[in-house]
């Protein structure tokens, strides 16, 4: 079980209020994703529902039990580190075991666990090497060799996979969503990629300076973003955001509408513009636009074999039925 | 191309050559403090630069015989062992407190440590007198080892907070993570990651229990007397006895010496404060 609850929850470090008053609640199960620029407060949050940070005011729940006042060991949660933090002096089977030797568990049920563990993630050949000779990929399975080990009510992440190369990460990311749909247990995760978090997630946790914009699966968030911020976050390429009287228009002070949703061709549409950069990713292409009027750059993706060059004027048709409209407020008008 | 080549080939030459040279320098009292404790008090004052002598071992039974030397090493061992073991005992928890759980008043509190090393020893010469006399812990183990101790700590702290520093919080965090106890963290984990420095820092301290010589000196009379305390008594009314004062000397510093000489890595990296890794 890991339900998670966070009722009025604050945090300050010395006058300065870096998670103003919160409510959030996990449910058991669920892969639960922070996501937001740096300095959002993703990470102290996790910190906080770790332990590891005392909550200033407001009360933390793990299932139905109050753990405002609980020290992080004895929590039941286990935490996967950016800096996957492993003993260095010890091997990779003393660092999976060590939180069992630390629970007094008996030996022969510590080499068990340990053995099943290495076995889920690919690391029988190097249960007697230490740390230091490891690769990053491998060292990071450790981590959540360690962290699965315990059995604990919830995995927290934090930003996990920021120190491993491109590939390793997609890598990484498939096994971590696989370890969740075979463990079923709750997972928090934190990071600043939103690909990341729309990949994983069953919920994202959009936060920014401490408040959370929207809660939400992705692609709640990528149909209906509650506001500018959120539109502009979730999605990548970004959204295109268009001011004046093309939003007017709609009625709003803001139209928002996302790359893949633009058709783009030498003849048809109401917008106008002339390509800049493209990006050739094979499969796509996206056409930076400039001088179309609306924004001073509007991007849109195109199928791969679609092949306009600098300089070209082209011609754009947005999708009317996807166009989000939003206030001066910055919030969505429905 | 040339040019480089030389340079660093002079390089190469001239590091050896000047190390060997400061060497020499710093070794020099040390070889004619051994050198006069092997000669009669009547050759030690000679004038001359007296390199060949009759030797004899006279200085060296007179020590051993007239003055009770064992005794005064045993001493000398016991109150720098326990020292050096409650500075440690004392230190570790309070670095790691500092290094892992700072507060706003954490920098101070390492300053104001280091700042009674500032005071001169002589400020306080009449309060210790004063309270170990009343205190009936004039001349006793128990007393000196506690002075011994007290004056070493700022050091001992500010080591170990250095080398607790470096590493990493997470590691301490993950830790706290895995299910374990605060001695759990030390035990575990801090005190093998920082062994190195944990061992660095008691050597240090060791020496410099055992070099201390103003306190030992004026808080101890027989009982609790360390081998400085020997030294300061050759120091004889009726005149200087080179011989015998050079072969007690020796045979003071001799065993740091030795300790010195096999621990040398360690030392090098205790006195760099952990620069060399």
């Amino acid at each position: 079980m890991g339900r998670i609850v966070l009722e009025n929850v604050t945090k300050s470090f010395g006058d300065a209020q870096v998670i103003p008053p919160l409510d959030l609640t996990i449910e058991d199960g669920e892969f639960a994703v922070f996501v937001g620029p740096s300095g959002c407060g993703k990470s102290t949050l996790l910190r906080l529902i770790a332990g590891l940070e005392e909550t200033t005011s407001g009360k933390i729940m793990i299932d139905g039990e109050d753990a405002t006042q609980v020290p992080p060991s004895k929590r039941g949660l286990a935490m996967v580190f950016q800096s996957y933090a492993l003993y260095p002096h010890m091997t990779v089977r003393k660092n999976i075991a060590f939180p069992l030797r630390m629970a007094k568990m008996d030996q022969a049920e510590i080499d068990k666990k340990v053995e099943g563990a290495a076995k889920i993630l690919n690391l029988d050949d190097y249960l007697e090497q230490k740390p230091g000779q490891l690769s990053g990929g491998q060292r990071q399975r450790v981590a959540i060799g360690r962290a699965i080990v315990r059995e604990p009510a919830a995995f927290l992440f934090d930003e996990p996979l920021s120190n491993l190369d491109a590939a390793l990460r997609v890598g990484m990311r498939l096994e971590i969503s696989e370890l969740h749909n075979r463990l079923a247990t709750t997972m928090i995760y934190v990071t600043h990629d939103q690909v990341e978090a729309m990949t994983m997630a069953n919920k994202i946790v959009v936060l920014r300076a401490g408040h959370i914009e929207q809660v939400g699966s992705p692609l709640d968030l990528y149909r209906t973003p509650r506001n500018l911020f959120v539109a502009g976050f979730i999605g990548s390429p970004k959204m295109n955001f268009i001011e004046g009287a093309e939003a007017e228009k709609h009625g709003a002070k803001t139209i928002g509408i996302r790359p893949e949703h633009i058709a783009v061709s030498s003849d048809t549409g109401p917008w106008e513009g002339t390509v800049g950069v493209s990006e050739h990713l094979g499969s796509d292409t996206f056409f930076h636009i400039h001088n179309s009027g609306l924004a001073e750059t509007i991007t849109v993706r195109a199928d791969g074999e679609v092949g306009f060059k600098h300089g070209d004027r082209v011609r754009l048709a947005p999708r009317e039925d996807v166009i989000h409209r939003f206030g001066a407020d910055g919030l969505r008008i429905e | 191309m040339a040019i480089v080549a030389e340079t660093s080939r002079f390089g190469k030459l001239s590091r050896p050559v000047l190390a060997w040279v400061v060497g020499l320098l710093f070794f020099f009292p040390i070889f004619w403090l051994i050198l006069t404790s092997f000669k009669t008090d009547a050759d030690a004052v000679k004038p001359e630069f007296l390199i060949f002598f009759t030797p004899t071992l006279e200085n060296y039974l007179n020590m051993t015989e007239n003055y009770d030397y064992w005794r005064f090493a045993t001493n000398s061992v016991i109150t720098s062992v326990f020292a050096t073991i409650f500075a440690l005992a004392v230190g570790i928890p309070c670095a790691y407190a500092m290094a892992f759980n700072p507060s706003r008043a954490t920098k101070d509190v390492l300053m104001w440590m280091l700042s009674t090393k500032m005071l001169p020893a002589a400020a306080v010469l009449y309060p210790m007198t004063f309270l170990t006399k009343s205190l009936g812990l004039f001349d006793t183990h128990f007393m000196v080892i506690v002075v011994l101790m007290l004056i070493n700590l700022p050091i001992v702290i500010w080591m170990l907070f250095t080398y607790f520093k470096e590493i990493p919080k997470d590691i301490i965090e993950a830790g706290q993570m895995d299910g374990v106890s605060t001695w759990g963290e030390v035990k575990e984990i801090l005190i093998p990651l920082a062994w190195g420095g944990i061992a660095s820092t008691a050597l240090l301290c060791f020496i410099f229990c055992w070099n201390e010589a103003y306190w030992t000196v004026r808080l101890t009379t027989t009982e609790a007397a360390t081998l400085s305390k020997l030294i300061e008594g050759n120091r004889a009314p009726e005149g200087l006895f080179f011989g015998r004062l050079s072969a007690v000397s020796a045979a003071a510093v001799g065993p740091i010496i030795v300790l010195g000489w096999f621990c040398q890595k360690q030392l090098v990296q205790g006195l760099t404060f952990g620069a060399v890794k």
